[in-house]
């Protein structure tokens, strides 16, 4: 796509719900109050398309067709409607699908919604679960958890860094400082380094705090190509300035290098390169951080951090509100609560409301451009998405 | 119950069965039908030694469902001596007298993964011990 023939894509909308244990609600109802939020606050319009972003309903909830469901339900029956699974990264492969729709020409307005049923099943069933995102062959049936895989990359991180003891405490305290104050987050009360350090150990060296909460959520977007809003908008424009999608291996053994995240760094190069911008413009980073481990490697996959020291942004205080590149600003998955599949829905909106000054007590003042990426299991999918204000908006 | 699943899978999980690239004579751990290292066709079976290192390692205490009556048990990548890298259970450990680390010399043995639900089918396949030195 050439920079002429490229339509301009603005974030009409966005609706998010809590993440927690929602034992009251169906995966229809949740997913309803993201979309019902979003779509006023994108002025009631109307989609011509919904994406439905989610991992685990098949399994959870013995659902499929998510689509159709979730569009009756919503109100909205008839419309074109598909689901999109990527495990974790669905939600940014979701609104990637919507971007690509609405760049084709073929429809001008997006409806998109993560969603997530978490707390359907007790912990056992649950993790049987959430580890079909590596290889089932050649991971699963080995009895691995997403929690081990987190740990192998980590155990290697420190052997081949050498790194000092709770290198990583800089990520989880970081999160729950910023999880303090959103009202919506699973978590709401800030730790320090010492709370970390006690932490047991769930999955050495991943410990309690190293890994983020999974529970129910579910996150809406509105996506507008921009001649059809309305001329004067009441929040300030926020387009997609570029959106991106790289895999790679499902099993982490079968990567020649496993610390290196390529379908990350892969997907984020081909933003920046669309977006015209290089890493040190990004002001703000919505990273996958399910697990620390995650954060230090996506930091030096997308270019913030050289090989082995993507740690050192978190201990010196980079990642912090004030820092060079502010990550997890609603709390992250870490404390606002990691809803799988809903996730990359999450980080595209909250990058978009600090963009718009709509970021409440965690507000970055005068961000320009922001980043979210997403990844599926140890990195098979990597959805990057960049986002820019408007300019006199 | 999944039996055509794993009875395809018998001679990677009993012998390390894998293959030879002839082209660029990569060796490949699982079979895939294109050699990842030179992108050729790769379809010539070969078997494993088993010999291989510990690459990295973790301990399972919150198991999945279906491994539940084995926790707690460590799970490793092996970095296996003709180059591919699998993911296997550690087992036949004694911790207190050898720690396991990044390193360590392992072998292969056939194992019991698991029992693939209420009817019991067990899936037998390979495990990694610490080599037992040869005098």
């Amino acid at each position: 796509m050439t920079k002429s023939n490229r339509h301009e894509i603005i974030i009409a909308g966005v609706g998010l719900t809590p993440v927690g244990e929602h034992w009251d609600k169906q995966l229809r109802t949740l997913a309803f109050e993201a979309i019902s939020a979003a779509r006023k606050d994108a002025g009631e319009l109307v989609p011509d398309a919904i994406f439905v972003a989610n991992s685990l309903a098949p399994v959870l909830s013995s659902q499929t067709q998510l689509g159709a469901l979730i569009s009756d339900f919503a109100g909205l029956r008839g419309v074109e409607a598909y689901t999109i699974q990527a495990a974790e990264a669905s939600g940014g492969t979701a609104v990637r699908q919507a971007y690509l729709a609405l760049q084709s020409g073929q429809i001008d307005i997006a409806l998109i919604v993560g969603v997530e049923k978490i707390s359907e099943r007790p912990t056992a069933e649950l993790e049987d679960a959430l580890v079909m995102s590596g290889d089932a062959d050649y991971e699963a049936i080995h009895g691995i958890t997403t929690a081990a895989q987190a740990a192998l990359l980590m155990q290697r991180y420190i052997h081949e860094h050498n790194l000092p003891e709770n290198a990583f405490a800089g990520f989880c305290v970081n999160a729950h400082v910023n999880g303090a104050n959103n009202p919506q987050a699973m978590f709401q009360r800030a730790i320090d380094e010492k709370s970390y350090q006690k932490a047991g150990m769930i999955c050495p060296p991943v410990n309690m705090f190293d890994a983020a909460p999974v529970a129910d959520g579910a996150a809406a977007l509105v996506l507008a190509r921009a001649e059809v809003l309305p001329e004067t908008p009441s929040h300030p424009q926020v387009r997609i300035a570029a959106s991106s999608l790289a895999t790679s291996t499902v099993a982490l053994h079968d990567r020649p290098d496993i610390l290196a995240l390529r379908a990350a760094s892969d997907s984020a190069e081909k933003a920046y390169k669309f977006a015209d911008i290089q890493a040190k413009d990004v002001q703000l980073f919505e990273l996958h951080d399910r697990f620390s481990i995650f954060a230090a490697l996506s930091l030096e996959a997308c270019g913030f951090a050289k090989r082995g020291e993507g740690w050192k942004l978190a201990s010196d205080g980079s990642i912090n509100k004030d820092g060079s590149i502010p990550i997890c600003t609603f709390g992250g998955s870490k404390a606002r609560g990691d809803s799988a599949g809903a996730t990359g829905v999450y980080q595209i909106a909250e990058v978009c409301l600090q963009l718009q000054g709509r970021a409440g007590k965690n507000q970055i003042p005068d961000v320009q451009t922001g980043m979210a990426q997403c990844l599926g299991g140890t990195g098979g999918t990597a959805a990057t998405h960049i986002l820019q204000r408007m300019d006199g908006s | 119950m999944q039996l055509p699943r794993h009875w395809r899978l018998n001679k990677q999980r009993y012998a390390l069965e894998g293959e030879i690239c002839t082209h660029c004579q990569a060796k490949i751990f699982p079979p895939r039908d294109i050699c990842p290292e030179c992108g050729e066709e790769a379809n010539t079976p070969l078997n494993l030694s088993g010999r291989g290192q510990v690459y990295t390692f973790t301990k399972v205490v919150q198991p999945p469902e279906s491994h539940a009556e084995q926790a707690p048990y460590t799970v490793a990548l092996v970095k296996l001596d003709e180059g591919p890298t699998v993911t296997a259970q550690l087992t036949d450990l004694d911790e207190d007298q050898q720690p396991v680390e990044i390193g360590m010399p392992v072998e292969m043995v056939t194992r019991k993964l698991y029992s693939d639900g209420d009817r019991g089918l067990l899936i037998y396949g390979y495990k990694f011990r610490p080599l037992i030195q040869q005098s």
